[in-house]
Parts: structure tokens; C-alpha cells; sequence
């Protein structure tokens, strides 16, 4: 649809596409607000106050913070292995035609296509059929698991725009294997890694379903979240932690929407 | 190194390998590309394949094990009574409701969705283009848990949606729908209206990307084709717009039924006390502690979503992804 | 003396498909070698056995004598001018050119000189710190000229690098090529499907058609001593004249070949010569090409701009000097 440069949009649609998108950022706009309010039992609006007092009575609450550290140290080592197992994936699939590379397509793909509660519940029946404990690295297992399929759409697409011939010219001028991915390939899909490493990071860190069946008795954040959802104790102390967790989380998407903004468009279809 | 001098150049034309364990190596994947590629799928088929598809497969198994019912072990040996369980009315209730509830939810989310995925895809354009890519982003990208949150605070008896209907002198219209059955109950928060509304909220940016991007291909001429051939606007949507969308729309549906089918947390926070089948699933291998009926429930949203996959897939769906 | 390029029964099979089949072929040293054919008969296949992207599937290959199977295109002395360029995006024109001598080792300082210098020769002196995007289409081919000299290869192979510009670009990179070839005295081997642009730059022409060579020869052998229909019809368009008619004017029952330009037309009705009839002119500036038609045959013919000319439809007679009736070694 490339042909209406200028033509300005019928009243109908303008309206209805602008009341979808408040529809879409009002809520979340809501938590700032409540994370400020003076009120302690109850979700009362308007708020009967203002206060700061509640981002001081969350930095004193240790186990917020031992909740943000677990969640940063598995989304840090989820987004590690993703990397490394998304990007050979997408090499493999993209520089070579072989039989069977839809079928990989489609494995990378199946851990985030297949609701979240089966990857969980078929993880957690697999602990339990090899007498695996829950641990650290039981919630990293699942993370990464689902954390390939981003890495892997955002090296793929890049690939497909790298030039093959750039890698033959490499060779020609006197590049072996190792020269090449060093010097010509690595530089190409670094900020395309860089996006998917973003995004791979921001999914394991707002992730809960697979989690809660991967966790023993550890919290990430959104597990804490969840616990504080169904059996509130401290409710102004959950509007900040919300808040703050809408803030890290922009951070991430912002920067990769910008590293990839020049042609791959796709750095979010990944989830 | 002048290059003119390269009439005379004295350098082999076989230049020897540069020796050492990188250049044995170097040459040896280029002499066998196909070993390269295997060592190159390797880590990832190993880490898929083992990992999520062994436990995909030994959840599958479990669902033909059975539970004892008076000592609560589980009976490892084949047997159907499993899936005979799961044919109980009581169970076959809560199939019915979530595949209704996935149903209308992506209706709605294809009501919603269309305005704004049309309007990014026709008129905006530059700067607005990335604004609207950014404003369905960043919704969709924002932490699934604080915008269920979000909707607590807005359809809590005391929250901000009452205090509005208040002002607007509309409460009465609040408490008639609330008083009606199975859409209401003692407030949005916990009704099947305050979880159709969340399921819509939070799974409707999975549908808007997908319905853009078919739009997108849609040649901006032929809308003007169509009303140049003296359609009426309802006739363009209908013979045009609509079909050259369906694609897209029928992608997104994916999406949302899926995560709708198989979504536990949101009906828990925010709906009442009957079941879907994520919360299903969820209570039987917890508290039940029946792993193999819970292995026959997740079986259900797969084997929905396997047919459904089937006709998107012969709709052409999937180019729409 | 030993030939730059030696291929001997080359054969390279994608599959059924013999892109190259049973090829000998040799370069000479120093000079400028043309591949041309249509798409798909071969010639970028033959390019990419000598530059090491392809094996060949049976037979060898030699360069300068030594043996190259089995050599991977890191170890090659030989440098290729791709079709699409191939610059590196993410690094400048200064870093491009001197890739190659960065992999191999080269200190910086010298290697930037050697770029420098490189880039001069190309006639890009100073648009180092700029980048491939920037560029035109014929600056980037300057620069991916550059980076391949700048390793002072013993072969040069260049893979339609004209393809992509525009006429008047084209014939000025065409008579910079053949300059720079013969400063630099670096073995060229280029491709192409263009035939005005082989017979223009080539010292030597190998024609190919369905992975074979046809005939292999100066621009003068090529076009005017074609050795078979296909060279005959796909180097400047010749006339092919059946046995039947050849037989007639040579006395052999052969296949004949009779350049366009070759014929004079004249309106006499009478007279020796092939009486034919006019059934189309084509103006092309500095001549106008008649379509003939001489009982069933259909011929070509080019004559002067301005030569006065008879009515589309009106009986002609067409006469040609026996000795440009070239005969073609294809069995009749």
C-alpha cells in the first residue's frame, strides 16, 4: 500500500485506530500513577495521595532484590546459550540448502508457538522423570529454550541480506575459514545479535508460565509478581516493582527496535 | 609492492596453507562443507531435540499412565483410562469453555486489531509509521504480569473504571451487566467479562502485527479500484479488504487462540472460580498431583491447535507471519 | 611455456545438470581472455573452477603450471571482480582494498600505502574514508577492481563487471580495462554475454554453449570464420546458409556462414545473384539492416544509412564476394 502519499484517512478509521491504541497504553500508563499513590489496602482511584515513600520502602526489601538478581543471572545465561545455539541455527539455515532445514525452522520455532504451559509442564514431567532437581540452572534450561527462537529469527533475517558472494569475495582476497567469520560475517550480524540477544534477555526476564513449573523455590521477579497477584502482603510495594519492571524491560525493546530499524522489521515477531 | 610490478611478479600461483591447526582445520571444512554445517546444527539439534522434544514426548507418554486412586502413585504401564478421564462432563465443561473463550477472543482482537493495523499500513507513513510500530511493540514486549496487574487495579470494585461509569452517571449499566449470568458476578475482576477483556488486551498485539503485515501487500490501487468501479465503502471491505486480510488475520488467530487455550494465570487473577483448561492442567500435576491426566489436558490445546495449524496452513496463513 | 590457466577434460556436474562438460581450455599468459556464451552455458561455472568456488567433478586444472584441485580459494593467487562487487558494508573503501593484504599479515602503515596506491591506479585517489554505500555503480567497480589488483594476482577473473552499468560507463570502463591490462601485464579472464563487449577487449574469445566450448580464437577468427551455426548466429548475428544453397556458390555441401555487412543489395531485377524480396528495414543510425527473404531463406543484410532503398515487398537481388562465404567445420 504504497500509493496514498498524502490522502488523509476517513474520520471512522482515525478514531477507531486511535481509541486501539489508548486501548493498548492507557493501562499500562496506570501503573506509573499507582506506584506514587498513598493508599495501602486498597486499588482506590483516584489515589487520596502522592507519595515517593514507597520506592524507599522497596530498596530496603531484600527480597525484591534477590528476586532481580536471580532473574538477571538466568535471563544473562539464558540469553548466552541462546546466542550461541540461535546463530549457528540460522547459519546453517540460511548459508546452505539441505534436506530438512524447514523442519529446524519449525523445531527453533516450536518452544514459543506451543502454549507456554505445555514447554513448562512437559519440562517439569522430564525433571521429574530423571530425578533432576530444581535448581538455577533447571529455570535456565526452559529460558533458553524459548529464548532461540528470537536470536535465531533476527540472525536469519540478517543473513538473508548479507550478500553470499561478500563470503566468497573474503576467500578470494585471501581469507580462510576462521578470517572470514572473524573480519566479514561476525561484523555484519553483530548489532542483528545484538537485537536478538535484547529481546532473548527481556523475554526471560518478564517470562512466568514455563518458570513456575522450572522454579523450586526460588523467585524471579515475575514469580515474586505472581505471589504478591494471588496473595497480596505489601500492595503499594507491588505498584513499584511493576513499574520498574515496565522500565527495564522498554530499555531493552528500544534498542533493539533501534539496532534493527533499517530493513529487518522483524525484531519483535519473534514472541 | 607496486603493482605495476606484478609483470615480473616472482609469487606462486598455489599459495602454501598457512600451516598450524587453524589452517588444517580451515581447509578441512572447506574441503567438507557438510561436516562445517553438521557441527554447526549439532549443539542446537541436540540442545531442541533432546531437551524440549524428549520432554514433549515423555510428557505424551505419561498421558497413557494412570493413577492409583487410593495411594496417589502413578501406575507406569499403557493403559487409555487416562484419556477416559478426561471425557468426564466435569472436564469436557471446562474444554467447551476454553475453546469458546479462545473463540470469541480472537474475534474481538480481529475487531480491534483491523483499524490500526489498516491505518499503519495505508496512511502512515515516515515517522508515524515507526510510532505505530513502536505503540504495538512496546505493548506487546511490556511484562505479561504487570499488564494483567494493570487491568486488576482498572476493574477492581473501587478502581478507576467504576469511578468513571460514576461520573458518567452510567453505574447502572454496570451493575445490569453484572447481574447477568455467567457474563457477570459480584464485580469486572471477578467475571468471565474482566477475563474476555484482559485475554483481548494482552494477546491483541499478536494479532494487529500479523493483520498489518497482509495489508502491507495489499496494493494501495485496488481500494481505489474498487470505489472507482462505484463500490460502496462496505463493499470495498467486503470484497476486497477483507478477503486480501484474511491471511493475516487468520496468522493472528494463531496466536491468540493458542495462548488463549493454553493461558493459566490470567483466569486465576482476574475471573471466577470454574476452570480453563491452563488452570486445569496446572491444578492436576500441583495440588492433584495426577500428572497423567494433567498430560492428557495439555494433549487437548495440541491437538486443537494441530488442525488449526492444518487449515491456516491451507489458507496460506503462513506467509502472513 | 606454461599457460596461466590449464583446464584439461573439466567436467563440473550440479547433479544431471553438466554445467561444464569435458572443457580444454588454455590461457595464455598476459593476455586478455574473454568466456562468452549465454546464461547458463557454462562460463561463470569455468570462472569459479579457476577462482576455487567450484571442483571440478572430473579432470584438472592448472594454474601457472602448478596443480589446483583440491586448493581452497584462500590459496590461490588469483583474484575475482564479482558481478555484484561484493564490497564489504561495513568497512570503508581504504579497508576494502586492502583486505587482502590485512589477512595475509601486512603492517598497517604498508598495507593503507599499497590501498592508497591501488585506488590511484583506478583512477579513485582520495575516497578511501568513504564507504561502498556511497558510491556509484562505477566507483564501486573501481574499487572492487582495486582490491583485487592490490594483491598482485597472477590471474585477474572478472565476472560480468560491466553488466551493471550504464552504455556510456560501459564503453569507457571497456577501454580502461584493456589499458590496465596492458600496463599491468596480469592475465584477464573475463565473462561475459555481451559479444560487442568480448570482440572489443579480448585478445583471444572462447565461446560457449551447453557447458561446452565452441570455438576458441581471436575476435577476427570468431567473427568472420565462425565454426559453427551457434558461434555464427551468436556472434554478431550472421547469416547461417544451409548446405543446399552453400553448395550452389562453393561447390561443397557444408554449412556456410555470410556476415550481414558481407551483402550488397541492389533493385535490378535481373542480373547474377540471389534474387530475393525486401520484407523489413530496421533503422539503426550509421546503417539500416534489411530483412531479406531469398526463396524461403531468411537473411540478413546491412547496408549504408542513406543508400537509397527499395519499397518493403519489392523483388531485390542480392550479390556477395565468394570469398566472404566462410564455410563451418559442422558436419552438414
Amino acid at each position: 500500500m504504497r500509493s496514498d502519499r498524502g490522502q488523509s484517512a476517513p474520520l471512522g478509521l482515525k478514531v477507531a485506530a486511535a481509541c486501539g491504541l489508548l486501548f493498548l497504553h492507557l493501562p499500562i500508563l496506570l501503573i506509573f500513577v499507582y506506584a506514587f499513590t498513598t493508599e495501602e489496602k486498597s486499588f482506590v482511584w483516584p489515589p487520596p495521595g502522592l507519595t515517593t515513600q514507597w520506592f524507599a520502602a522497596t530498596w530496603n526489601r531484600p527480597d525484591v532484590w534477590d528476586a532481580l538478581s536471580l532473574s538477571v543471572r538466568v535471563a544473562a545465561i539464558s540469553t548466552a546459550i541462546a546466542l550461541v545455539l540461535g546463530t549457528l541455527c540460522a547459519a546453517a539455515v540460511s548459508q546452505t540448502r539441505f534436506f530438512g532445514r524447514e523442519a529446524i525452522s519449525l523445531l527453533v520455532i516450536l518452544p514459543i508457538a506451543l502454549p507456554g504451559i505445555i514447554t513448562g509442564i512437559a519440562l517439569r514431567s522430564a525433571f521429574a522423570l530423571a530425578d533432576i532437581p530444581f535448581s538455577f540452572w533447571t529455570i535456565v534450561l526452559g529460558h533458553a529454550t524459548f529464548c532461540v527462537v528470537v536470536v535465531y529469527n533476527n540472525a536469519v533475517a540478517r543473513f538473508r541480506r548479507t550478500s553470499g558472494s561478500m563470503i566468497e569475495a573474503s576467500m578470494d582476497l585471501g581469507a580462510d575459514g576462521f578470517q572470514t567469520f572473524r573480519h566479514v560475517v561476525l561484523p555484519n550480524i553483530a548489532t542483528a545479535l545484538l537485537a536478538g540477544g535484547m529481546l532473548a534477555f527481556a523475554l526471560s526476564f518478564d517470562e512466568v508460565i514455563v518458570t513456575t513449573f522450572t522454579a523450586g523455590q526460588q523467585q524471579t521477579v515475575p514469580i515474586w509478581m505472581l505471589e504478591e497477584l494471588i496473595r497480596p502482603r505489601q500492595r503499594p510495594v507491588t505498584n513499584v516493582v511493576a513499574m520498574v519492571v515496565v522500565l527495564v524491560t522498554l530499555l531493552p525493546i528500544l534498542f533493539a527496535y533501534y539496532l534493527t530499524r533499517d530493513g529487518d522489521q522483524i525484531a519483535g515477531s519473534g514472541k | 609492492m607496486t603493482i605495476a610490478a606484478a609483470q615480473s611478479n616472482p609469487t606462486p600461483a598455489i599459495l602454501p596453507g598457512s600451516g598450524g591447526m587453524r589452517g588444517a582445520l580451515s581447509d578441512l571444512f572447506w574441503r567438507r562443507p557438510k561436516l562445517l554445517l553438521l557441527l554447526m546444527l549439532l549443539p542446537p539439534l541436540l540442545w531442541l531435540g533432546i531437551v524440549y522434544i524428549g520432554s514433549l514426548f515423555a510428557l505424551l507418554l505419561q498421558s497413557f499412565f494412570s493413577i492409583d486412586e487410593f495411594s496417589g502413585l502413578i501406575n507406569r504401564q499403557f493403559t487409555l483410562k487416562t484419556y477416559g478421564d478426561l471425557l468426564q462432563a466435569a472436564n469436557l465443561d471446562i474444554i467447551l469453555r476454553t475453546v469458546t473463550m479462545a473463540a470469541l477472543v480472537t474475534l474481538a482482537s480481529a475487531i480491534i486489531a483491523f483499524p490500526i493495523a489498516y491505518y499503519a499500513a495505508r496512511y502512515a507513513r515516515g515517522r508515524w509509521k515507526a510510532l505505530f510500530y513502536l505503540g504495538v511493540m512496546l505493548p506487546l514486549w511490556s511484562s505479561y504480569l504487570v499488564k494483567i496487574y494493570a487491568w486488576k487495579l482498572i476493574l477492581a470494585k473501587e478502581g478507576i473504571l467504576t469511578w468513571l461509569l460514576a461520573k458518567l452517571n452510567l453505574l447502572w449499566l454496570l451493575d445490569g451487566w453484572l447481574s447477568l449470568p455467567v457474563v457477570g458476578g459480584n464485580s469486572l475482576s471477578v467475571s468471565f467479562t474482566g477475563t474476555f477483556i484482559v485475554f483481548v488486551y494482552v494477546w491483541l498485539p499478536f494479532m494487529i502485527l500479523p493483520v498489518q503485515a497482509a495489508l502491507e501487500r495489499v496494493p494501495g490501487n485496488l481500494v481505489e479500484a474498487s470505489s472507482d468501479l462505484g463500490a460502496s465503502p462496505g463493499q470495498t471491505f467486503r470484497n476486497v479488504l477483507f478477503p486480501l486480510a484474511l491471511p493475516g488475520i487468520v496468522a493472528g488467530s494463531i496466536f491468540t487462540f493458542s495462548l488463549t487455550l493454553g493461558d493459566y494465570i490470567i483466569p486465576q487473577i482476574i475471573g471466577t472460580s470454574r476452570l480453563f483448561i491452563g488452570q486445569a492442567v496446572y491444578s492436576q500435576q500441583g495440588t492433584a498431583g495426577n500428572i497423567p491426566l494433567a498430560a492428557a489436558f495439555t494433549v487437548v490445546p495440541i491437538v486443537i491447535m494441530g488442525f488449526y495449524l492444518w487449515g491456516a496452513k491451507r489458507m496460506g496463513a503462513f506467509d502472513a507471519l | 611455456m606454461t599457460s596461466a590457466v590449464s583446464f584439461k577434460q573439466v567436467s563440473r556436474h550440479f547433479g544431471s545438470v553438466r554445467a561444464v562438460d569435458a572443457v580444454d581450455l588454455d590461457i595464455v599468459p598476459g593476455e586478455f581472455f574473454a568466456m562468452l556464451g549465454p546464461s547458463g552455458s557454462g562460463k561463470t561455472t569455468c570462472l569459479r573452477l579457476i577462482a576455487g568456488f567450484e571442483q571440478p567433478t572430473t579432470g584438472s586444472i592448472s594454474i601457472f603450471g602448478e596443480r589446483a584441485e583440491g586448493v581452497p580459494p584462500y590459496r590461490r593467487n588469483v583474484n575475482t571482480v564479482f558481478q555484484d562487487y561484493a564490497l564489504f558494508p561495513h568497512l570503508n573503501v581504504l579497508d576494502n582494498v586492502a583486505y587482502g593484504l590485512m589477512v595475509k599479515g601486512v603492517g598497517k602503515a604498508e598495507r593503507l600505502k599499497a590501498a592508497e596506491e591501488a585506488l590511484s591506479l583506478v583512477r579513485l585517489p582520495g575516497y578511501g574514508a568513504r564507504r561502498p554505500g556511497q558510491l556509484s555503480g562505477g566507483q564501486r567497480q573501481r574499487v572492487a577492481l582495486a582490491r583485487a589488483l592490490v594483491n598482485q594476482p597472477k590471474v585477474l577473473l572478472l565476472d560480468e563487471p560491466l553488466g551493471a552499468l550504464d552504455l556510456k560507463l560501459r564503453e569507457n570502463m571497456q577501454e580502461e580495462l584493456k589499458s590496465l591490462q596492458k600496463v599491468l601485464g596480469i592475465t584477464f579472464v573475463f565473462v561475459t554475454h555481451d559479444q560487442g563487449e568480448a570482440l572489443s577487449m579480448a585478445d583471444r574469445i572462447a565461446v560457449f554453449n551447453d557447458g561446452k566450448i565452441m570455438q576458441v580464437g581471436t575476435p577476427e577468427d570468431i567473427y568472420q570464420r565462425p565454426n559453427t551455426r551457434f558461434v555464427a548466429d551468436f556472434v554478431g548475428s550472421s547469416n547461417v546458409l544451409p548446405p543446399v544453397f552453400v553448395q550452389r556458390y562453393s561447390g561443397q555441401h557444408r554449412w556456410g556462414s555470410l556476415r550481414p555487412e558481407s551483402i550488397r543489395v541492389s533493385s535490378a531485377a535481373s542480373g547474377d545473384g540471389v534474387a530475393a524480396r525486401l520484407v523489413g528495414t530496421n533503422y539503426l543510425g550509421a546503417t539500416t539492416r534489411l530483412a531479406l527473404d531469398a526463396d524461403g531463406l531468411r537473411l540478413h543484410a546491412v547496408v549504408p544509412a542513406g543508400m537509397a532503398l527499395p519499397a518493403e515487398g519489392e523483388a531485390v537481388m542480392l550479390t556477395f564476394n565468394r570469398d566472404s562465404l566462410h564455410l563451418m567445420d559442422e558436419p552438414a
